[in-house]
């Protein structure tokens, strides 16, 4: 359990430092660069969202209506993260990649693997049963611009789908779940109230996945797709700097555990538009047999 | 039960921003567009912000910076090269100083017309949004003071960027 714990602290120490390597090398790269032209990332910073907990451009825990990485209608640009959620019981490793076109398509890839530590030898899966969950995304703007239409209501909408592939089909079906993998369908509006320096988020998301798809899709209590409502508020400090809230609604399929909807308070960094860091305290609620699932969410994003 | 409320709630969310939306698209609106298009509306709201700028004499220092950074940025300098760049400072400072409600008057030309030929993308008008944001932060103008202004020249988009 002490070397759980000593590994998991290294590996935040990791994932902060690799951060801090990385945006102090971007900077010297903007001081060196910001002479040559370059040929993408030129969105303004932080408009691009970060890396959500799918892989999705959006806060931590939603996707938002703007498209990944910093390239504008002409250009193409393209993230990396890793992901880190530390909780009582669990904890969950992540990374992934997202290219956003033209700023009209985000196309993303994510692996999830989440890590169940001693709750895995309690139900007799074995200590640290780890699930793996790989999830493909697909975002397309449809209409407006979140930052620059500053003289209208009108948010900018895009709609997503998410397709989510989990590893672990017998223990999956032995908890009740009808599938081991499902697509999630969901709307976005994302809209930047820049006067207030407020950027606000809703997402309807449709979807059967349980705890996200990490304990599979469809369930004994319900099989159909509902819809469930996400939003994020972020203010911004600074132009390197933004903290907010955020809320998912999940669904509850299983009848072996019930499943709470999702809470965190975050604050985002880009000291540059190649690294942004976010740390987030998440209620994730309940996960099985443990409640009160509440923790430190960091994540690493490097983009060009 | 606060489930199905929220999920109406969302829903109707949803469709006043498409009614908005359609409403905004099928309603043209002449004389605000061309008054846009000439130079962004005064709005003695942001008063406050125009002291927050420094008054005058601040919009005059901040428009130094600006052009320097805008000249020292390759994604800019193309547009500001061959170009009256005194000129083109003296008519920023009339321009912001109308918009935050200072005692001044615009004379300049029809932004319009100003950017017909210019060409200019999204990448390099967000360039030119760094570069003054630069130069703001230079000046020590709040940040909640930088966004009120940018949002009364955002609205300039559609006639900025061409391209």
């Amino acid at each position: 359990m002490q070397r759980h714990r000593n590994g998991r602290t290294a590996w935040l120490i990791g994932l902060v430092l690799s951060g801090c390597l990385i945006s102090s090398m971007a900077m010297a790269g903007d001081a060196a660069g910001s002479d040559s032209a370059p040929a993408f990332s030129n969105k303004l910073l932080l408009t691009g969202g970060v890396s959500q907990v799918e892989g999705s451009a959006g806060g931590g825990l939603t996707p938002w209506a703007v498209i990944g990485g910093y390239g504008t209608s002409d250009e193409i640009g393209a993230n990396a993260f890793i992901t880190h959620i530390n909780l009582p019981d669990y904890h969950v490793n992540e990374a992934g990649a997202m290219v956003g076109l033209y700023n009209r398509v985000e196309v993303s890839f994510a692996q999830q693997r989440f890590d169940t530590e001693q709750v895995g030898a309690a139900l007799g899966l074995g200590r640290g049963f780890t699930f793996k969950q790989n999830i493909i995304g697909v975002k397309v703007r449809l209409a407006g611009d979140a930052v620059l239409d500053q003289d209208s209501w009108m948010p900018q909408i895009s709609i997503g789908v998410q397709h989510k592939k989990n590893n672990q089909a017998a223990v999956l079906a032995f908890v009740g779940a009808k599938s081991d993998q499902g697509t999630d369908y969901y709307v976005s509006a994302t809209k930047l109230f820049l006067s207030q320096s407020l950027l606000v988020n809703a997402t309807v998301r449709f979807t059967k996945a349980n705890q996200i798809g990490i304990l599979g899709f469809g369930g004994d209590k319900n099989n159909s797709y509902k819809p469930e409502f996400e939003g994020s508020v972020a203010y911004l400090l600074s132009r390197n700097w933004a903290v907010g809230a955020e809320y998912r609604q999940k669904p509850n399929n299983l009848g072996i555990a019930k499943e709470d909807d999702w809470y965190d308070a975050f604050v985002a960094w880009a000291p540059t538009k190649h690294v942004s860091l976010t740390l987030a305290y998440a209620d994730l609620g309940n996960i099985v047999i443990k409640d009160h699932q509440r923790g430190l969410y960091a994540s690493v994003q490097v983009g060009f | 039960m606060f489930k199905y409320s929220l999920h109406a709630a969302v829903m109707a969310m949803a469709m006043l921003f498409t009614q908005a939306a359609m409403a905004q698209n099928a309603v043209p609106m002449p004389e605000q567009s061309a008054a846009m298009a000439a130079s962004a509306p005064r709005d003695p709201a942001l008063r406050p912000v125009f002291d927050q700028f420094s008054g005058k004499p601040g919009l005059v220092t901040l428009m130094d910076d600006f052009m320097v950074n805008l000249m020292a940025d390759a994604r800019t300098r193309p547009y500001f090269a061959d170009t009256d760049r005194e000129h083109i400072k003296l008519e920023l400072v009339d321009q912001f100083c109308v918009i935050l409600d200072g005692p001044c008057t615009y004379t300049g030309k029809d932004m319009e017309r100003v950017h017909r030929n210019l060409g200019i993308n999204r990448a390099a008008f967000n360039a030119l949004v760094e570069d003054l944001q630069k130069a703001m932060d230079k000046n020590k103008v709040p940040f909640r003071a930088q966004n009120k202004l940018l949002a009364k020249l955002a609205p300039m988009h559609p006639v900025v960027i061409t391209k």
